[in-house]
């Protein structure tokens, strides 16, 4: 039953997302009026490269070849699909030819490190302090999270960023304006290196941390709220059961359950707004790469990024829904 | 009637009301701006906010108020298109899907799955930058409205399948009723609040997203918008070189503008069912 | 003569006050009620849904929280000889007192139990929460222990909620409120929602705790059939007040309240085919009350002085109380 009902479905789901997400990918520039070889050589133009006449040809069939744009569109989307299986997403145009597949590799430490790290913790964190001031929403203190929560919420990531950046970097002076780590410094594992890489990515951390803990603050606050109405809690409370107790094992534990599901998703929101907040800090992640290779009309490198978050989010998603079970007896009993 | 003012007296309805109410009038004050939105150099750079200037000027030689007012107006005209438009694929796919059930129900559930898991930032992206130099007001609020109807589809879905299973479906269909006037007649009125909050919280989804890709330089940077006002100020390193105003117009404007449609949204769906508030995550 | 009253509540008003968007709402849902339950005795409340008596069983569980507050009037136990008001309880108090003292059954809906715990941490839950258990596995022998003693099958201890029955999640329920023998065992709506034959069962369930502990058992619910075949006596409740109380032979077999009557009628009776009468129109919003009796809007013998003011009880046999102008003014307040 639990299979049958709920893996084998989630894995279809899984493989038909990621080839339907591909499939976009892949069709998106074919079916689009503009030609991608014909708007490189104009933006290659455009930038004040000279371009010889007689060598135009040979131009743009290196381009079609990388661009994968030849033989008919069934060739090229099985080749599409050859390339992804042996893991080759092409290569960069403008850091000619480095495989795009590196770029991402140098790139991902960074964005992980910041990125992966701030979401999980701000899970984390927003669903304590939303739990408990879900069941103390009576409180003083609660309401005024709720309000600090109710402004900081819907500002976006970037908007929130300058905000900081405007306080802490440029008026206070505290931190670093930009950068991963202090100019001319290699990276290792040396104890200088690590802090002058923890220091700048303080503030792009704050500014992730701050908002999805807000986010799951308040979803944390709403369903802990509900799952106090609940029949199963008010049974325990005239019972006598000791506050700790059901705060614990009925309150928290039940309304971490859809928190689990939204975790997934919210990984996935990585690659939208949080990207953006590498931009504004100058931070090398993947975020600042998709910001060059736009400025560069670098279209290689923003195909693979996104085939790879296409791949990290769908793949995230199903990690989630797999443990899930592992905290709801319902789903693991069907 | 009786609905606003009772909302009136929830003091987050009231503000964003109020505050939404003054940017409009901000964003109508650009039909009377001396200058040229679309032209550079018609005033000096680079000025503090003065008498004549209030809110100073740019790098670009643009009046940062009267910009600023066309900014507000344009960034809500993408919303608008990409709102309603969008809520119109909504209702239909999650009447479809929630009135016809089975195959038309798991197909189309599918889609607005996937386009919840795939990176649809990223897609956008990708199709900004080929369309870059069709892209207007119309066609991103269009393209926007293309990809931002999914988990509302989903809400009026589950809202249909609730209103299924009630007495006066089974009526209107036994006195034979046709399916269309069933939806208008007896789903519309239900289905309609929820729309409604869907499409604040869809409006501030556009803007939030009109300013990223006006940050990656992705819009048709001669036209002001919230984005690309912005854009520009980070292009001219404006808080480098201390131009704070430059800076902190479009982003005190948009901040206003995001609480305002958040504050709208949460009043209006608390107000509708006290226990759920919509939830989307993330805006941007 | 002996005080037997265990459980005494002396006009008690009960209102919830909400502000709705700056409006304070007051909904009545607890009118001056006067209650003396005896020990070792079974007594039913009876009403429409909506009629204040799920709110009255929170004022007897002294479990009442914000928006609910108690207007006047106050809510007694006898704990060892003496009467003690609940509202002079601490919370840890309070607390001790469930299940020990006063026990709670709630309607076995499906999220009764906590959904993601085995029944046995249910238990081990209920359990440490009240007794010191000094070994591990204590706790779990105690509930062993006890399913045996009522006939429950032992190996529900390892299942989730969700894979037990609605008749067996009732009964674990009802297993879980008798665990320390409390002298009071309050039921909400125990026996909806399930089936009849389940329904017996349950209600068999309930009879021979109560024939074994020699407790108390107030029980809430809006089925007559069952209060007829369990309670001892009955307490009629309409928009917050209790109209009419009697043994429960009487109130079935001289049902005096315009009210009662409906009730009892709209019961099936063998043999009999004529069509069940149910009480026209619907119960009173909370919110706003009628004035005078609230029950005039709906009742066929209404007269004028009904729709002015509300009658005090006329005790027409010994134990047997009712509120209506048909029977006479009555003295109001305390019935003896």
């Amino acid at each position: 039953m639990f299979l049958k009902r709920y893996l084998i479905p989630r894995l279809i789901q899984y493989v038909l997302v990621i080839v339907l997400g591909i499939t976009a990918v892949f069709f998106i520039p074919r079916l689009l009026p503009n030609d991608p070889v014909l708007r490189t050589i104009a933006e290659m133009r455009a930038r004040g490269a000279y371009l010889e006449p007689g060598a135009m040809d040979k131009i743009i069939s290196d381009l079609q070849q990388m661009y994968g744009l030849e033989g008919s569109l069934w060739d090229q989307y099985l080749a599409f699909w050859g390339r992804l299986f042996r893991g080759d997403l092409g290569v960069s145009f403008f850091q000619f030819p480095t495989p795009v597949i590196d770029l991402i590799m140098t790139a991902l430490p960074w964005t992980a490190g910041l990125l992966l790290t701030t979401t999980i913790l701000g899970w984390v964190i927003g669903n304590l302090i939303g739990g408990f001031a879900g069941y103390y929403s009576n409180k003083q203190w609660s309401r005024v999270l709720d309000a600090i929560a109710m402004v900081v919420r819907p500002l976006p990531y970037y908007i929130f960023a300058f905000a900081l950046l405007l306080i802490f970097a440029y008026y206070l002076r505290w931190f670093p304006i930009s950068g991963g780590a202090r100019l001319g410094m290699r990276p290792s594992w040396s104890w200088p290196f690590i802090q002058s890489v923890l220091w700048h990515s303080f503030l792009p951390a704050m500014s992730i941390l701050i908002l999805s803990a807000a986010v799951w603050f308040q979803t944390m606050k709403l369903v802990v709220q509900n799952v106090n109405a609940e029949s199963f809690v008010t049974y325990a409370k005239l019972s006598g059961v000791k506050e700790g107790r059901i705060v614990s094992r009925y309150v928290i534990r039940n309304a971490l359950l859809p928190q689990i599901t939204g975790l997934g998703l919210s990984l996935g929101l990585i690659f939208s707004g949080a990207l953006i907040t590498e931009i504004v800090y100058s931070y090398p992640g993947l975020g600042t790469l998709l910001y060059n290779a736009i400025i560069n009309g670098d279209y290689n490198l923003i195909m693979g990024i996104t085939v790879f978050s296409i791949l990290a989010i769908t793949t995230s998603v199903l990690i989630v829904d797999l443990i899930y079970p592992l905290f709801d007896p319902r789903i693991r009993y069907m | 009637m009786k609905l606003f003012r009772d909302l009136l007296r929830d003091y987050r309805f009231a503000f964003a009301f109020g505050v939404l109410c003054i940017l409009v009038a901000f964003a109508l004050l650009s039909f009377f701006s001396p200058y040229d939105p679309s032209r550079w150099g018609q005033v000096p750079r680079d000025l503090r906010p003065s008498a004549q200037h209030w809110l100073g000027t740019d790098s670009n030689g643009q009046d940062i108020f009267w910009t600023a007012t066309f900014a507000v107006r344009n960034s809500l005209i993408i919303a608008v298109i990409a709102g309603v438009v969008s809520r119109i694929i909504a209702v239909i796919v999650g009447m479809v899907a929630g009135y016809k059930g089975g195959t038309w129900d798991r197909v189309l559930m599918f889609f607005s799955d996937s386009l919840l898991v795939i990176p649809l930032f990223l897609i956008i992206v990708m199709m900004a930058m080929l369309i870059r130099a069709s892209l207007n007001l119309v066609t991103l609020g269009l393209l926007l409205a293309f990809f931002g109807w999914a988990w509302d589809a989903r809400l009026i879905r589950s809202q249909i399948l609730s209103l299924r299973e009630r007495e006066f479906t089974q009526t209107a269909i036994l006195s034979g009723a046709s399916t269309f006037k069933l939806v208008i007649n007896e789903y519309m009125p239900y289905t309609t609040p929820l729309i409604f909050s869907t499409l604040i919280n869809n409006m501030a989804w556009a803007i939030g997203l009109e300013i990223t890709l006006a940050i990656l330089g992705l819009l048709d940077l001669a036209t002001p918008t919230l984005g690309t006002m912005l854009y520009w100020a980070i292009n001219y390193q404006a808080i480098l070189l201390g131009r704070w105003w430059w800076v902190m117009t479009p982003i005190t404007l948009s901040v206003a503008l995001f609480i305002a449609l958040y504050w709208l949204s949460v009043s209006i769906s608390e107000y509708l069912d006290p226990r759920t508030r919509v939830q989307r995550v993330g805006a941007g | 003569m002996k005080n037997n009253t265990i459980l005494r509540t002396e006009r008690l008003h009960a209102h919830y006050i909400l502000d709705v968007y700056g409006k304070a709402k007051v909904i009545k849902a607890v009118n001056d009620v006067d209650l003396a339950i005896q020990e070792d005795e079974i007594y039913g409340i009876a009403g429409e849904s909506g009629c204040g008596k799920s709110t009255l069983l929170k004022a007897l569980a002294a479990a009442v929280e914000p928006p609910l507050r108690i207007i006047s009037g106050r809510v007694t136990y006898r704990i060892a000889g003496a009467e003690v008001d609940v509202s002079t309880l601490t919370q840890e108090e309070k607390r001790k007192l469930r299940m020990e003292y006063i026990a709670y059954v709630p309607q076995g809906s499906m999220s009764v139990l906590n959904p993601v715990s085995r029944i046995r941490d249910t238990y081990r839950d209920f359990i440490e929460s009240h007794i010191s258990v000094h070994q591990k596995g204590e706790a779990f022998a105690l509930a062993k222990e006890h399913l045996t003693e009522l006939g429950l099958p032992v190996k529900i201890l390892d299942a989730y909620p969700h894979q037990l029955s609605g008749g067996m999640r009732q009964r674990v329920t009802i297993a879980l409120a008798t665990l320390l023998k409390p002298r009071i065992i309050i039921g909400d709506e125990p026996t909806t929602a399930l089936d009849v034959v389940v329904q017996r069962g349950v209600v068999q369930l309930l009879k021979d705790v109560q024939a074994k502990l020699k407790n108390t058992i107030v029980l809430v619910t809006h089925d007559m059939g069952v209060h007829a075949n369990i309670a001892d006596r009955i307490g009629i409740m309409y928009a917050g007040k209790i109209v009419e109380e009697a043994p429960t032979e009487k109130i079935f077999s001289a049902p005096t309240h315009p009210y009662t009557h409906y009730l009892i009628n709209s019961l099936p009776k063998f043999g009999d085919k004529s069509p069940r009468e149910s009480v026209p129109g619907s119960p009173p919003s909370l919110a706003n009350l009628p004035t005078g009796c609230p029950f005039h809007p709906r009742c066929p013998h209404v007269m004028d002085i009904c729709k002015q003011e509300m009658p005090g009880y006329t005790q027409v046999a010994s134990n047997h109380k009712v509120a209506c102008w048909l029977v006479g003014e009555g003295t109001h307040g305390k019935a003896a």
